[in-house]
């Protein structure tokens, strides 16, 4: 074997090695109760293990879901892999900029304008002046709101404000995708041309990792998937099989 | 599949979630610029005075103590020139608290971002102080036509002597802004302590009465602490800056202005080391606490 094709083979975007995260459930939420708290020799938290010794790799081009019911860790996986949360315990690796449709619109303020917002939130992704510049046009258009970019973001409707946001993230450029209960955006022609820009991302080689209990979705987007269950990883592989994991275990 | 055991190249590969802290701040300068436009801007819109209403605490504030410490207590016969030496030590102590409270409660007011994405979360702190800082410079610009018009004309050790009392305070309000916003995401009422620190900062330091006054009733080892408060020589700092060319010289700087200075430079430099430690134990609970 020569060099060339050691490159070229493709190399995980993501590694999850024995990953494992407790919630501490505090509850105080000042001084004054957590000194109580201490005198009556009350519990000031309780713990929770979110996630028990996950491992998985995911390559480089993959689009991969993880499947799960409410509560089962799915969402805090994805926090972890963005990095908003740390593990408590083993490791995780991402190579690239990695950029999260996780609540799309976190960033916005309401008395700012759409234009104002575009580029706080693109530079709030991680983008610089210059690449936020190149691509404003290309925002605008995406989200469909050209006449009201230079008003107020609290006078848009709630659809007109996701469509916005949602274009800001899409927009970004990155490596990794991480997408969180997507597509519940705006009326049905904008969800179609979302899935169709997500399916874009994935042709063009992007790592993508999508949470969701949308199955249908998840089918036509991924190829792989992963399925938690309390915590703990109880497959991993074609996505059509790992439906019918999470509905008939 | 990938097992423990396969021989990965990590090469390229980076932690999520872990940075340089204050250095990423710096780093992201476009964000940062834009976060500080955006706290400039919308901090009081929809309100009639808009960014008046910011003057109208002060400037009452500053009155009554001109009035009470000035008149009705005969500080305007005891130091010349009273209403510049007021308002220079004031406004030195407004950035302060301004500052400080800003950015102790810039996390939790960013909570929507800290939750969902990751930044250096440093920005929000630091963005807070320069908001801070941006709504002190009008105030220094009417201390600098009040101050014209008793006589003053600014040397170059007299300007040096402002930019360092200002970075001293900077410093200062950043570094316990960080340990303070940190503290606060676990603990909200981490602000009632901040309102008291406020309140030290506002007496603590000679910005009402003249030092010399406490030299009298202080024993001397807490007379030293009250002199190597950061706050102190960055007040005398703006003294010395702003209005002790315009009197008579009845009241000297302090005789160790210049050491003092130094060592509050240096302590507001550690203050802000530890509140980047501080900052990076507690940064990792934010986003499940808030």
């Amino acid at each position: 074997m020569d060099t060339t094709t050691i490159v070229t083979k493709t190399r995980p975007s993501i590694i999850v090695e024995n990953v494992q995260k407790t919630f501490l459930l505090r509850h105080t939420h000042s001084f004054k109760e957590a000194f109580i708290a201490r005198i009556k020799k009350k519990k000031i938290s309780t713990s929770f293990q979110a996630l028990q010794d996950i491992t998985f790799t995911i390559d480089q081009g993959e689009s991969v879901a993880i499947l799960g019911y409410n509560g089962s860790g799915k969402s805090t996986l994805l926090k972890l892999i963005a990095g908003v949360l740390e593990p408590d315990g083993g490791k995780i690796l991402t190579r690239g900029r990695v950029a999260g449709l996780i609540e799309v619109g976190a960033g916005f303020h309401p008395d700012l304008s759409g234009r104002e917002n575009v580029y706080l939130n693109a530079a709030i992704l991680g983008m610089n002046k210059a690449e936020i510049d190149a691509r404003f046009d290309d925002i605008v258009a995406f989200s469909e709101i050209e006449e009201f970019i230079d008003s107020e973001v609290k006078h848009y409707s709630s659809g007109m404000f996701l469509r916005l946001a949602f274009s800001v993230a899409i927009h970004v450029d990155l490596d990794i995708l991480l997408v969180d209960e997507i597509l519940a955006v705006g009326d049905a022609p904008f969800r179609e041309k979302c899935r169709l820009k997500i399916r874009e991302l994935v042709e063009q080689g992007k790592t993508m990792v999508v949470v969701s209990h949308d199955t249908k979705t998840v089918q036509d987007l991924c190829d792989r998937g992963i399925v938690i269950k309390k915590g703990v990883k109880v497959f991993d592989g074609p996505v059509a099989e790992a439906v019918e994991v999470l509905k008939h275990p | 599949m990938l097992t423990k055991t396969d021989p990965v190249d990590l090469t390229g590969f980076s932690v999520p979630g872990r940075g340089n802290g204050i250095l990423d701040v710096f780093r992201r300068r476009y964000l940062l610029r834009l976060l500080v436009r955006k706290g400039v801007s919308t901090r009081y819109r929809n309100s009639a005075l808009g960014w008046g209403w910011s003057y109208v605490k002060p400037l009452t504030q500053y009155f009554i103590y001109f009035f009470v410490m000035g008149i009705v207590l005969g500080r305007n016969n005891g130091i010349d020139n009273f209403a510049v030496y007021l308002l220079s030590g004031i406004i030195v102590v407004n950035l302060f608290n301004e500052a400080f409270s800003n950015a102790t409660k810039s996390i939790v007011d960013n909570k929507a971002l800290v939750k969902k994405i990751y930044l250096p979360r440093e920005m929000f702190p630091i963005a807070a102080v320069i908001v801070a800082f941006v709504h002190f410079l009008p105030q220094v610009a009417v201390l600098v036509v009040v101050s014209s018009l008793v006589g003053w004309v600014p040397s170059l050790l007299e300007l040096g002597a402002i930019l360092l009392g200002a970075l001293i305070v900077i410093l200062f309000a950043t570094g316990l802004g960080l340990i303070f916003g940190a503290v606060n995401v676990s603990y909200r009422d981490a602000q009632n302590l901040v309102e008291i620190i406020k309140m030290l900062a506002t007496w603590g330091s000679p910005v009402l009465y003249s030092y010399d006054l406490i030299a009298r009733v202080l024993p001397d080892w807490l007379q030293t602490l009250y002199m190597m408060n950061p706050l102190t020589s960055a007040v005398e700092l703006f003294h010395y800056g702003f209005w002790f060319s315009t009197t008579d010289g009845g009241l000297q700087p302090p005789p160790n202005l210049v050491r003092d200075s130094l060592i509050g430079l240096l302590i507001v430099l550690a203050i802000t080391a530890i509140g980047q430690l501080v900052f990076r134990r507690f940064e990792r609970r934010f986003a499940q606490d808030l």
